[in-house]
């Protein structure tokens, strides 16, 4: 049976964790290889890194990360943040990343899903939407949030599963960072709507939101930052939770 | 000993690398390459494939002799062959995905798109699964039946023979996820990517 994922994020800066795992015996709190390391040791199910790199100078950073990771870590590695075209991509991808994430640049030119899915095949492309709710629907959002499209959440989830992405990740942004749940309705909306995976994402603060997401949102797979990073729960506990609540976990 | 990987310029194989070269350490040297005469010479290929199945036969056989040199490799040296998701599916005599193309021939079957009754399954079929160990295949010693493996696709190949078959998956239906005929050993998921107990069956394959 096919189980339901749990995926630690990391947001990366200039090469760095930015907010990191607080546990005592990591010789470097601000390295991403080494917390991908302990995420994928503690049984995640794929590793997400967030470049959120501001200054184009330091842009390369993350290469450099991607690399050294994906020589330590053996579960599939997504990246995203910042990617703007099939180059970007391809560059990722010869890093060692095994799926990347693109947010502005698929609303922006939705040739760049369409051209990168053809060339490197569905599986690596996971299109990433920011979603705001507006009145009774939900609004695309871009440029790491700041942006309104204007373009509705479902109706573009619907046009990126045709235009060949692989994932969509779903971030609720009326939830991110506020630790009281994942925008549910908005979930099971877009998965009852579209036949690929939904990731989760944007509102986790405890246990049961996980198991929320999966139940009442649908979703295939779990996405969560600070529960994690700031050792609140560790992969297994979360994992041991979800398979109390009948949810099929890898464990 | 050299295990080679061939890079037939389609598709991401940077973590089959990573993974092959932290399983072979300095014991056994990993070759990647499209070189002839390099893979001709080696012990072991690997056979990666990401994409569709037409892309992927497309891209092999853009490359003058190489399906030639694979085919002495395999049929005729019989050397093992590790062929890993639509480098699997590659065995087939026939694949579907966009239109039909004509794969390697090794084991007789074709490939199609999983059956996901009618959207009740996504597809792909993304993430972990477990594995239905049917016949002892030397690729899986030391690995326990209903491991979890990592998996991305959305065609499955059906093999005409039963036997050849050492492994499925449970995804709408049983799916063939792992094969075995003589020296030809394929996985249609990702050993590369299914932390220790997929490179537990990496170790298997250059210690064959």
């Amino acid at each position: 049976m096919l189980k339901n994922r749990i995926i630690p994020c990391l947001d990366v800066k200039n090469g760095r964790v930015v907010k990191g795992i607080n546990f005592i015996d990591l010789k470097d709190a601000g390295d991403p290889v080494e917390q991908a390391k302990i995420y994928s040791d503690g049984g995640a199910d794929e590793i997400c890194f967030l470049d959120i790199t501001a200054s184009n100078e330091n842009r390369d950073t993350i290469y450099d990360v991607v690399k050294k990771t994906s020589k330590k870590c053996f579960v599939p590695l997504t990246v995203g943040g910042g990617v703007r075209s099939v180059e970007d991509i391809n560059k990722l991808l010869n890093c060692g990343a095994d799926k990347v994430s693109i947010n502005t640049a698929a609303v922006e030119n939705s040739k760049v899903v369409i051209d990168s899915s053809k060339k490197f095949g569905s599986q690596c492309i996971v299109v990433a939407i920011d979603a705001k709710k507006n009145g009774d629907r939900w609004e695309v959002f871009t440029h790491g949030g700041r942006n309104n499209s204007g373009i509705d959440v479902l109706e573009y989830a619907e046009k990126m599963e045709k235009n060949g992405a692989g994932e969509l990740l779903v971030t609720s942004m009326d939830r991110d960072g506020t630790q009281v749940g994942y925008d549910i309705e908005l979930m099971s909306e877009i998965s009852s709507r579209i036949n690929i995976p939904v990731i989760a994402s944007g509102g986790v603060g405890n246990l049961d939101h996980l198991v929320d997401g999966i139940k009442l949102g649908k979703a295939s797979a779990v996405l969560a930052a600070s529960i994690f990073h700031y050792g609140k729960y560790s992969v297994k506990e979360a994992k041991d939770y979800l398979d109390s609540k009948g949810i099929p976990v890898r464990i | 000993m050299n295990v080679t990987i061939v890079d037939y310029k389609s598709g991401n194989i940077s973590s089959v690398i990573n993974s092959f070269e932290e399983v072979a350490k300095d014991k056994v040297n990993i070759e990647v390459t499209s070189d002839l005469y390099k893979i001709k010479s080696s012990d072991k290929v690997v056979l990666p494939g990401q994409g569709s199945f037409k892309s992927c036969v497309e891209a092999l056989n853009n490359i003058n002799g190489l399906t030639d040199i694979l085919n002495e490799f395999t049929i005729t040296n019989k050397k093992p062959v590790l062929g890993i998701c639509v480098g699997l599916q590659m065995f087939a005599d026939k694949g579907y995905e966009e239109t039909e193309t004509k794969g390697l021939g090794w084991i007789a079957g074709k490939v199609s798109k999983i059956d996901n009754q009618n959207g009740k399954f996504k597809l792909p079929h993304i993430g972990w699964n477990q594995i239905n160990i049917v016949k002892d295949s030397k690729i899986f010693k030391d690995i326990k039946d209903n491991s979890h493996m990592y998996f991305v696709h959305s065609y499955e190949f059906i093999p005409e023979d039963k036997n050849v078959i050492s492994a499925t998956t449970d995804y709408s239906s049983n799916i063939v996820c792992s094969v075995e005929k003589e020296n030809i050993f394929g996985t249609q998921f990702h050993p590369e990517k299914s932390d220790t107990m997929g490179l537990k069956i990496i170790d298997n394959f250059i210690n064959l």
